[in-house]
């Protein structure tokens, strides 16, 4: 059954991913330009990743986002995952909306409200902080991918599971636990990204003196354009890509959105 | 311990299991939210942050202040007007680009989909601020861009202007950031679509235009509603964008609060403004979900 899409449709869509993926190309390709500008090309360098790999501020930087995103991914993982189980398997009243508000509203008010909390209870603003922070966000990501593998799942398993005698802590190990595992890789990545992504919260609850990458590239950005952060913005890319690939290769169902 | 009747798990075990989310989520959430609603009928301290909640004769320290300058000035009105604006112009753009896009993916043959669908996911996946950045570069006065068009418009003797630092470099930046926040949820929807429909109308006589809109258009709402929620609510509050490319003219209200926080240290005026903010968008995404049920018509 071929339904032919008229000619203005195809090139809208062609426009769309050219819009989609130009800018970042010209990130990438810049980020190789021997020019102190963004604006013409001159010659093929990498002097500008050298220089990175020379600034000890963004080295700082990028360690921190490294362990941020870590302790958070893995922390929001096992938080995300009881939650999400909890949603499936029992009726919850608090915490659906728990879940998905800190998704569901703008992110500046939980960067102002916590950044508040943090002052009022004397926490020093640093990583702790903003970890503290990422983890909170991060649950409902986790919760709503692991909710969506437990809904997809076959629940007489687990029936035969108890049948058999199995304690439910049994049945979790041994039959749902691995069923869920992709997506609970695929949630504890999805957390991995949004925490090393994430600049709006952790803008406001960084304090003065911690540094991530995403804060580093917004004070430079802030001064002038410099390849400097073409380059880092390529590492990133090339980070991101490779989490994606992996992800996809985990729970392949991720992509579709058939919630 | 455990029946044979299979119950919706024991008090003790759904504790266990949803205790932890539950007690964090509070703590870091909950909690955080209700004293900045606290917050908002407080007095701001003499040096920034907030006054102490009693004060020296025993009484409390709360007041509606903060909430009357809000409504006194229209300057926080006018910025909020403006700020709706800009997210709406995003919103709309937003769709009118990503409607034929997800048309089309969920037109093409089944192999090809998720590849397509992942060519749209896979930008926004890369981080925010490179995203903007790109742009911070391509409407640059040195790029082609501003170039040509300055080379234009002087031909006709208007000239030269600036990309960047503009309302204009806000919307464009608005749009490229969200868009693939509309293209998912209208591809679900779009996917869903029983073909026959459009195959009964055309053999009715229905011209492309009239399936479009009688077919296809009604059935989509929800996933227009569902995208332009996902669209609208983080481009409303939003501070980066404006503050990166926006210049002087380009200014939201996500600039204003993070300048009450951060700067001039007005918790309670800040914490007016991020609750107004949120309500409004809650408000919107609540009208935006009523207009998205299903409508009764002829099944």
């Amino acid at each position: 059954m071929n339904r032919t899409a008229p000619r203005w449709v195809w090139t809208s869509a062609l426009a769309a991913y050219l819009f989609l993926y130009l800018p970042l190309l010209v990130v990438v390709v810049f980020s190789f330009n021997d020019s102190k500008l963004n604006a013409e090309w001159v010659g093929f360098t990498t002097a500008w990743y050298a220089r990175l790999f020379r600034n000890n501020e963004m080295l700082i930087a990028a360690r921190n986002s490294l362990l941020i995103a870590l302790t958070a991914s893995l922390v929001s993982t096992v938080l995300g995952t009881m939650a999400g189980f909890a949603l499936h398997k029992y009726r919850m009243r608090v915490l659906p909306v728990l879940v998905v508000a800190p998704i569901a509203i703008p992110e500046i008010l939980m960067g102002v409200a916590l950044l508040m909390f943090y002052v009022m209870l004397n926490l020093t603003l640093g990583l702790v902080s903003i970890t503290l922070s990422h983890i909170a966000f991060c649950i409902g990501y986790v919760a709503l991918v692991v909710r969506a593998r437990l809904a997809g799942m076959d629940e007489s398993l687990v029936e035969a599971a108890r049948d058999c005698g199995a304690t439910p802590l049994e049945a979790f190990r041994y039959v749902t636990f691995p069923l869920i595992l992709p997506g609970v890789i695929a949630g504890s990545l999805m957390a991995f990204t949004l925490s090393i992504d994430d600049f709006v919260i952790t803008f406001f609850t960084a304090g003065a003196s911690a540094s991530t990458l995403p804060l580093q590239i917004y004070s430079m950005v802030k001064i002038a354009v410099t390849p400097e952060v073409n380059a880092i913005s390529t590492l990133l890319l090339i980070l991101t890509l490779l989490l994606i690939t992996v992800a996809a290769r985990v729970a392949p169902g991720l992509l579709r959105m058939n919630d | 311990m455990t029946g044979t009747l299979r119950q919706p798990g024991s008090a003790r075990e759904r504790w266990l299991v949803a205790g932890p989310p539950l007690a964090y989520l509070i703590v870091f959430f909950a909690l955080p939210t209700l004293l900045m609603v606290v917050a908002s009928f407080r007095l701001a301290g003499e040096f920034g942050g907030l006054a102490p909640l009693r004060s020296e004769s025993g009484g409390w320290n709360l007041s509606l202040d903060s909430y009357g300058r809000f409504f006194a000035s229209s300057l926080y009105l006018q910025l909020f007007v403006k700020s709706f604006l800009y997210a709406l112009v995003t919103t709309a753009i937003c769709l009118a680009l990503a409607y034929p896009l997800a048309w089309l993916i969920a037109h093409s043959a089944k192999r090809y989909r998720d590849l397509l669908l992942l060519l749209v996911i896979l930008p926004f996946w890369s981080n925010f601020l490179i995203r903007v950045y790109a742009w911070m570069i391509i409407l640059g006065p040195d790029w082609a861009l501003a170039r040509t068009l300055n080379a234009v418009l002087g031909l006709v003797g208007i000239g030269p202007v600036t990309l960047m630092f503009s309302p204009f470099a806000v919307i464009v930046v608005l749009v490229y950031v969200h868009l693939p926040f509309m293209v998912l949820p209208l591809y679900a929807n779009l996917e869903k679509h029983d073909p026959t429909l459009l195959d009964a109308a055309r053999d009715l006589g229905a011209g492309a235009w009239q399936r479009f809109r009688h077919i296809t258009w009604p059935l989509s709402l929800p996933g227009v509603f569902a995208g332009s929620a996902l669209v609208f609510i983080p481009a409303f509050g939003i501070f980066a964008v404006p503050d990166l490319v926006g210049g002087t003219d380009g200014i939201m209200i996500g600039n204003v609060i993070k300048q009450q926080f951060l700067e001039a240290r007005d918790w309670p005026f800040g914490s007016v403004l991020s609750i107004v903010l949120t309500a409004a968008a809650l408000v919107l995404t609540g009208l935006a979900a009523l207009a998205a049920r299903p409508r009764r018509s002829a099944a």
